[in-house]
């Protein structure tokens, strides 16, 4: 059996919070690039050539993108025939977040408690999504998310009958009162079916999809045009001055459902679309 | 796209110069105020006691920065989203605050406090931390330093950009950009 030590997840997640928070990932830098094209509005062109001016000074002046450095989320596929020694793999992540976000400057935005509301001071703890998967290999994704958007996120249990209109009306009409909130342009991650934790779970994963990445599946590679199309018409435009271009990409993921549910979920991202990936 | 600029702390003169979708350069000083410094200073208020800052004629920003790191005045430092202090903002421009800075809707009795008492709402672009923090020419914690991130800082700006979105007449080009885009 395969052995990895606890102390080499940490040193890997630590690198991971600092790695995210400086350097957009190309595909997002991609689409930004595509939307200052496409963008009619001066003022939604002015907003996306400050986007990408910051996302340059982030790299080469090693300044976070954004001062919300986010909830760290990770999602970890752990291959079943490997033996985690030297600790647990909880705080063994929650670890190498206290040094990447201690030694990265990075911003602490975590209370201990919800309503009481004292921060922990180190942005722990993660919420970490955990699955086995065949094999002897461990694949980590970090995905830290700031606050703004992630307010801007809803579950609906739609009923059957509701349908794909349903969905298309649920996912529009949320994205239009979020408005300006969530930082436009946004990166829409919608989840169908399965069961309330699931849909939401199914939502957040879809932001995890290189941006563009169409669905495997032409029926919902075609609903993911459609919504965006939809959404691009509400006319929010970059940070909400008006403008065509309010989501740079639409990502759905789907489950079975319940013979009764048709669960729907938006999770809302902004155009700092954190997310890195590492295999050991 | 013409662009004004602002010194602080500003005049009803200069409030009133401004039209929602101006952009604006800001130079002079500023102060930060969060969730938590917004409910302090809302209690004080309350209270009839005196502020840690004056609020007369000033612009409050919306920003929990990340921590500088030695030698750099300040980290990143974008807006952080305006709604959550729209419970307080009535209070503060009756003290005297004549703008403050962040991103996102506001709600109804803020648009008519701005045109009350002569204030504006301008939204800084949202995830441009990195070259926001690059006009911020100074930075000190002049108020609450227990909170952290959330304390209240003075910050010197010179050519700060923002966009107004709320004027002192009630116009608001949240409304304006989508009547003029959605098709
Ligand atoms: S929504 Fe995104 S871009 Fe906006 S402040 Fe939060 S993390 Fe930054």
């Amino acid at each position: 059996m395969r052995e990895i030590k606890a102390s080499t997840i940490t040193e890997l997640v630590a690198e991971m919070c600092q790695e995210a928070n400086l350097y957009l990932g190309e595909d997002v830098v991609d689409a930004l690039k595509k939307a200052l094209l496409e963008e009619e509005s001066p003022a939604g062109k002015e907003v996306l050539k400050q986007i990408l001016e910051n996302v340059d000074i982030a790299r080469s002046e090693q300044i976070p993108i954004c001062q919300d450095t986010g909830f760290a989320v990770f999602f970890v596929e752990w291959g079943q025939e490997v033996h985690l020694t030297g600790g647990s793999l909880e705080e063994a992540i929650n670890e190498g977040v206290r040094k990447g976000y201690r030694e990265g400057y990075l911003r602490k935005s975590i209370v201990s408690d919800p309503l009481e509301r004292i921060n922990t001071g180190d942005n722990t703890p993660a919420v970490i999504h955990t699955i086995l998967v065949p094999g002897d290999k461990v694949k980590i994704t970090f995905a830290p998310k700031g606050g703004g958007s992630e307010n801007m996120s809803a579950v609906k249990m739609l009923k059957p009958s509701d349908g794909v209109e349903g969905v298309v009306d649920f996912v529009v009409n949320h994205v239009r009162e979020s408005g300006s909130n969530p930082c436009p342009p946004i990166v829409v991650g919608v989840g169908i079916g399965g069961t309330f934790e699931k849909v939401a779970l199914l939502a957040k994963k879809a932001l995890l999809r290189p941006l563009g990445q169409p669905h495997p599946k032409p029926f919902y590679a075609n609903l993911e045009q459609r919504l965006l199309r939809e959404i691009n018409n509400l006319g929010i435009g970059p940070q909400g001055f008006g403008g065509r271009v309010t989501a740079l990409a639409v990502h759905i993921e789907t489950f079975p459902a319940h013979i009764a549910s048709l669960p729907a979920a938006v999770n809302i991202n902004c155009h700092v679309a954190r997310h890195v990936e590492r295999v050991i | 796209m013409t662009v004004k600029h602002l010194q602080t702390p500003l005049s009803d003169e200069d409030v009133l110069g401004l039209k929602a979708g101006d952009s604006v350069l800001i130079s002079g000083v500023i102060y930060t105020a969060r969730d938590a410094a917004h409910k302090k200073l809302a209690e004080l208020i309350e209270r009839g006691e005196p502020l840690p800052i004056d609020l007369k004629g000033q612009v409050i920003y919306y920003v929990g920065p990340t921590p500088a790191k030695p030698g750099q005045v300040i980290g990143s430092a974008g807006p952080t989203t305006s709604g959550r202090m729209d419970k307080y903002t009535p209070l503060l421009l009756k003290e005297g605050m004549k703008a403050c800075i962040g991103k996102g809707l506001r709600n109804a009795a803020v648009k008519e406090a701005l045109k009350k008492y002569k204030g504006v709402y301008l939204a800084a672009v949202g995830g441009a931390g990195a070259l926001l923090s690059k006009r911020i020419i100074s930075s000190e914690v002049v108020a609450y330093p227990e909170l952290g991130t959330e304390a209240i800082y003075r910050l010197e700006v010179k050519d700060f950009p923002a966009t107004v979105i709320n004027d002192a007449y009630g116009n608001d080009l949240y409304e304006e950009g989508i009547k003029a885009y959605a098709r």
